[in-house]
């Protein structure tokens, strides 16, 4: 009835076109369908807790209070959160340094070699985190593997200080980040078309420049989700942390767990929580706008 | 207010069983929970048994891991766990939330339990020491016998280990500066962390967990540590070079509570009851390093003596220490331990 604009005279169309868009309409609602449940479980277990998470954080038991965020100005909690940001980014920063390479290497090996040194990676993947740390312990400690072999070989006098502080932790966490690193950097590496590079050399580029300008940026994707992978797990680092920083090093998370078990203040807890969730949007923003390679991981 | 009905339903449920004529025995389970592992185990040998046996009941066992457990039971309101084993001022400060039933009278007029280890809601069964473990190897000759030669790194060169907690390093930087015993509560906390200062360097491992105690102490990361005597003797009977000094030792009772509501509270008070006498505490003595809580048991002949002379509780030992103030750390523990976590952060 209303059909007068000839922009809505459908039966215009020719028949087949119809046919098609109401294929693709259907498509689509049975696509939402089928994601329906995705939706709810997400809606139901992470933004409903996450909202309860900020109520608690600023309401409690006389109303509205700010008092769970001015708690946290006390120095002790700076040094937490400057402790956890710096393992987060130094750990990051090492995995990149290993993973790069090692990727580098695994994808240009013949398929055979490649599974080997990928299945090298991957093995401590399958092997339990804490059995990963307590075997660092067994290596690193004052009596350990590492510091005997090195005063047997009259390298050092004293045993050197390596676990149950910053390094050890620093060691114990680069271990078990480096796959989730290595992983989609080999990904991205293994579709790039080395055809490229020999185009580059053929237009004189000097390899390096080549490496740089050409190579690269082609792994920026992958990069960028192992780093951002590596680097949000980094912060909510816990048990490696508690076993290896000798009760020295105080993660945000453990700050967390300590509010809500010894203290039993969950506005403390959530407050904590909070914060932590803020700064780390924050600075996946930041390295998304920097490297770009936040949109490129996410538009894949 | 459908709490409070179902409270009143409890009551009524519970009124009407204790109106029969053997209220005691209508019911044939109690839930009990402690702190799981081979410290359970010894327990289950020890008392769990005996109570199974005497009453005629099952003892069905959970694990806690500290007082949170039982407030979040008693805050909804239908406790599963009828009896519940906790540290000593756990104990305390759940008693002072109100949190736990108060104790049969019967209970606290068991002979043998000293007054330091016990209160109206909660009694002491289970002693252990907070004791300076030390390394052979390191130390062959002279032997560090106070927190004084803890402190002294001059004399006793070496890493140390301590607990991520204030509850007893304290007590023993204060005793290491010079503080008589009877005159540490309430403890001088800036004078205490002062002392600690001096100790922080040389303290290689802020442990968290008593296994992580006996690692270090085995492993030989360290050279002397503060660790709860049962876990240094336990390596130390493996075969590793350490030994322990009961002097100045810091002697510590784990407890028992009933949770406030708990169903089956009578007979969580008559459990209680037979695991307090002298011939029953004892024999946890012979399932685990940790002595009885009840003086008596010591005069009951069922602990051997060479195993009793290792028992924080045995009366030489016991002289040579102090029991901790659990009425002191329920009135402080929130506040220090925040303290110390900053203290060790800075």
């Amino acid at each position: 009835m209303t059909r007068t604009t000839p922009a809505n005279d459908s039966a215009a169309e020719p028949t087949n076109r119809r046919a098609l868009r109401s294929q693709a309409r259907g498509e689509q609602s049975r696509l939402l369908a089928l994601s329906l449940p995705a939706f709810i479980l997400v809606g139901t277990l992470v933004l409903l807790p996450m909202g309860w998470l900020f109520w608690l954080s600023v309401y409690g038991s006389d109303g509205f209070t700010l008092e769970n965020y001015t708690r946290l100005l006390h120095p002790a909690y700076k040094e937490t959160l400057i402790t956890t940001f710096e393992l987060a980014f130094l750990v990051t920063g090492l995995c990149i340094l290993l993973g790069y390479p090692l990727s580098y290497v695994a994808s240009q090996l013949s398929p055979r070699w490649a599974s080997l040194v990928m299945l090298c990676v991957l093995f401590p993947f399958w092997t339990s985190l804490l059995v990963r740390t307590y075997a660092w312990l067994v290596l690193l400690q004052r009596r350990g593997v590492i510091n005997t072999w090195l005063m047997d070989m009259g390298l050092i006098d004293t045993p050197l200080k390596l676990v149950h502080n910053f390094t050890g932790t620093t060691i114990g966490m680069v271990h078990i980040m480096l796959p989730f690193l290595v992983l989609p950097l080999y990904a991205s590496m293994k579709t790039i078309d080395f055809d490229l590079m020999k185009a580059a050399s053929n237009l004189g580029a000097s390899p390096t420049r080549a490496f740089w300008e050409i190579y690269v940026p082609l792994t920026l994707p992958g990069l960028g989700a192992g780093v951002i992978l590596v680097f949000v797990l980094s912060l909510g680092f816990y048990v490696t942390p508690a076993l290896l920083g000798g009760g020295r090093v105080m993660m945000w998370a453990m700050q967390i767990e300590r509010s809500m078990a010894v203290y039993g203040d969950w506005g403390a807890a959530s407050a904590l929580g909070v914060v932590l969730l803020v700064m780390t949007l924050g600075i996946l923003w930041l390295l998304g706008r920097l490297t770009g390679a936040f949109a490129g991981a996410g538009g894949r | 207010m459908v709490l409070k009905r179902r409270m009143i339903q409890a009551t009524a449920i519970a009124a009407l069983l204790s109106g029969g004529a053997a209220p005691v025995y209508a019911q044939d389970s109690l839930t009990v929970a402690s702190w799981g592992g081979a410290y359970q185990e010894a327990q289950r040998k020890a008392w769990f048994d005996v109570v199974e046996e005497e009453l005629g009941i099952k003892m069905i066992e959970d694990t806690t891991s500290g007082p949170a457990d039982v407030r979040v039971q008693v805050a909804s309101g239908s406790p599963t766990w009828d009896l519940v084993q906790q540290g000593n001022y756990s104990c305390a400060i759940l008693e002072k939330e109100g949190n736990v039933e108060p104790l049969d009278p019967a209970i606290l007029e068991i002979p043998g339990i000293p007054d330091s280890m016990k209160s109206d809601g909660w009694i002491g069964n289970l002693v252990y020491g907070a004791v300076l473990a030390y390394s052979d190897e390191a130390y062959p000759d002279e032997k560090p016998d106070s927190w004084d030669d803890f402190w002294d790194t001059e004399k006793f060169p070496g890493p140390r280990s301590m607990r991520r907690h204030p509850v007893y390093n304290l007590e023993a930087a204060l005793l290491a500066d010079g503080v008589p015993v009877e005159d540490l509560y309430p403890l001088d906390v800036d004078r205490a962390m002062k002392k600690l200062e001096e100790i922080k360097d040389d303290v290689a491992v802020w442990w968290s967990s008593g296994a992580q105690s006996a690692q270090v102490l085995q492993d030989g990361e360290v050279d002397m540590a503060m660790v709860w005597n049962g876990r240094a003797q336990s390596i130390a009977d493996e075969g590793a070079p350490v030994s322990i000094t009961f002097d100045q030792q810091i002697v510590l009772s784990d407890c028992w509570v009933v949770p406030k509501g708990a169903k089956n509270k009578d007979l969580a008070m008559k459990a209680i009851e037979i695991m307090s006498r002298p011939e029953v505490q004892a024999r946890i003595a012979l399932f685990i390093n940790y002595g009885p809580a009840n003086e008596d048991a010591f005069d009951t002949g069922v602990i051997p003596e060479d195993v009793a002379k290792g028992l924080p509780s045995h009366p030489d030992n016991a002289a040579k220490g102090f029991v901790l103030n659990s009425e002191y750390w329920a009135d402080n523990l929130d506040k220090l331990v925040q303290d110390f976590d900053f203290f060790i952060q800075e």
